[in-house]
């Protein structure tokens, strides 16, 4: 494995214009790309430059202009399907991940009400599957439609070291389970699931099987088929993209087995006062203006993703990440979460930091011009199991370099002095 | 912005020797929480029988070194006062910190805890400072609905 050279990662940080900035006195070191990553200049610049010339209505209206704005709208989402894998037609645009799951659920809860589709209607007693490494967003969503279906939520545990198995979701699976959700990769643990072999085993007992893919997106090839999901969520912002759109991905007979959500303009062919028939996906779930700019900024975004190479990025990210989890583990009364071995990660690592609380770890490396992530990370009840209340992040991307983290070690081995513990 | 003007020795020192922790049965505390970071606190204020004075605060909690280190100093600096003299006094507190670094807590009022007014200055903290403050003002209001 290999990392960038010297010479390569300067091309890439000249694109990343925060990357020159000072904070506090200091070069930035931003360490938080799990939570929202850098934006490249040329992707941001096409974005504003089409706002600026070709902004228009997209599916209607016989001008120019609004034929220019489909024909990039519609060029963006092939863009962005061919970048995981997917036919155009199976992705659809969402605000962000979070809505993506939203929207499954939300379906579920629908069908759920009416008793069909079957696929997708829960009742009492049912059973949805989520793990204990869940982000809030893949487990809250759940959480409603158990409330309102009377269905159970069952939690499959992780390891002491944070690795989810086959086994320990086997273990949860009955012949009740109708959903089964879990991250390809843990946004706290930054460790990658079996995310294939759970899914198959999942489907096989005939539920829907939901991934959450935030982690997995820009740090590796992402390849929505490869997971063997019936859904899988992700979002622009956490691979580089704009903030404000994200995509749900679908299978075909499950885009089209699912019920509508929410309705309206654009996803209709005829309309009556008292019913109406709709379009198949992707327009099916996309009723509205949909979100311009800012398919064509994600769409440019990861052209630039392709043209550095995703898979120079990943093992980039894999060997510094590595790098980075014996560093950390290297500093003394600094306790690593998910610490399972013969697992693969991704360039994150989260820590607790004895006698500091994570508030004034963040706080003491801002200070020092080091952006990580602190809190609870959006997954309380995975910080509740391995046993503390919330943990400091460092989290890499594609313009990290060696040095970044040496700048960050240095400084996390002096935060216990600086707090007065010895 | 110095990351001094936040940690002044007085805070962390508080925040390791914490005035006032330490929860006895009866009372009414009053629990808060801080979702973003996962702060929280209980905190039972005592009153005199007359109900004018506050006689102990009492408090458990984890948190950031602000939060654990705002209600030791809370504790430290407000004991003994009479309930309207707190409420005024909270407000001065909760003036300052919102000022974004404006208004700094004169030391002849607030004592040690004019350390905390570097604060104001990191809007993301405030809430950490005026955690306990919370619980207190909260706990007091259960404290005299109790008695009417």
């Amino acid at each position: 494995m290999s990392q960038f050279t010297p010479e390569q990662s300067a091309a890439i940080r000249a694109e990343f214009p925060e990357l020159s900035e000072t904070v506090n006195g200091h070069p930035l070191v931003y360490l938080d790309t799990a939570a929202t990553s850098l934006r490249p200049r040329g992707a941001v610049e096409v974005e504003s430059e089409f706002a600026l010339r070709h902004t228009a209505a997209v599916y209607r209206g016989a001008h120019t202009l609004a034929a220019e704005a489909t024909e990039a709208y519609d060029d963006a989402r092939a863009t962005i399907a061919g970048f995981v894998g997917a036919r155009p037609n199976q992705l659809i645009f969402t605000s962000n991940a979070t809505e993506s799951i939203n929207l499954v659920a939300l379906a579920v809860r629908l069908a759920s009400a009416v008793g069909s589709p079957a696929r997708f209607a829960l009742r009492a007693g049912d059973e949805i599957v989520v793990t204990e490494s869940e982000h809030h967003a893949n487990l809250i969503p759940w959480q409603e439609v158990a409330r309102q279906t009377g269905a159970v939520i069952r939690v499959a545990p992780v390891t002491d070291g944070g690795e989810l198995t086959v086994d320990a979701v086997a273990s949860v699976l009955s012949d009740r389970t109708r959903i089964v959700a879990f991250p390809s990769v843990s946004n706290v643990l930054g460790i990658t699931n079996p995310t294939r072999a759970i899914a198959d085993q999942a489907r096989a007992t005939g539920a829907l099987v939901v991934v959450d893919a935030c982690q997995s997106a820009a740090h590796g090839r992402l390849d929505v088929e490869s997971f063997g999901a019936d859904f899988v969520a992700f979002s622009a912002h956490k691979m580089y993209g704009p903030t404000g759109i994200g995509a749900l991905w679908g299978t075909a007979e499950a885009l089209t087995e699912m019920p509508v959500v929410l309705t309206g303009g654009s996803m209709i062919t005829r309309v009556d006062y008292d019913s109406s028939d709709y379009l198949p996906a992707p327009a099916k779930f996309e009723p509205g203006t949909p979100r311009l700019t800012q398919a064509i900024g994600w769409a440019h975004t990861v052209s630039y993703l392709d043209a550095v190479g995703v898979d120079a990025i990943a093992t980039h990210e894999e060997s510094l990440g590595a790098e980075m989890y014996a560093a950390v583990a290297d500093i003394p009364n600094v306790t690593i979460l998910g610490t399972a071995d013969g697992v693969h990660r991704v360039g994150l690592v989260s820590f607790a930091v004895d006698g500091v609380h994570p508030h004034d770890v963040g706080q003491y490396l801002d200070s020092r011009g080091i952006a990580a992530r602190v809190g609870h990370h959006c997954a309380q009840p995975l910080h509740k199991r391995l046993g503390v209340d919330s943990s400091t992040r460092f989290s890499l991307g594609m313009y990290s370099t060696t040095d970044d983290v040496a700048i960050a070690v240095a400084a996390l081995a002096d935060v216990r002095a600086y707090f007065g513990e010895s | 912005m110095q990351l001094d003007d936040l940690y002044q020795q007085i805070i962390l020192d508080h925040n390791k020797k914490r005035a006032g922790y330490g929860l006895h049965e009866g009372g009414f505390p009053s629990h808060q929480y801080n979702p973003t970071c996962g702060d929280e606190i209980t905190l039972t204020v005592r009153l005199s029988d007359d109900g004018e004075t506050i006689t102990a605060f009492e408090w458990e909690g984890s948190g950031c070194s602000i939060s654990q280190a705002s209600a030791s100093l809370m504790t430290s600096e407000a004991t003994g006062m009479s309930v309207a003299e707190f409420e005024r006094f909270a407000n001065g507190f909760r003036e300052a910190m919102r000022s974004r670094g404006t208004i700094v807590l004169p030391e002849e009022e607030f004592g040690d805890l004019a350390a905390l007014s570097g604060v104001s200055k990191f809007v993301a903290r405030v809430k950490c400072a005026m955690l306990a403050w919370v619980a207190a003002e909260d706990s007091l209001l259960l404290t005299r609905e109790s008695r009417t």
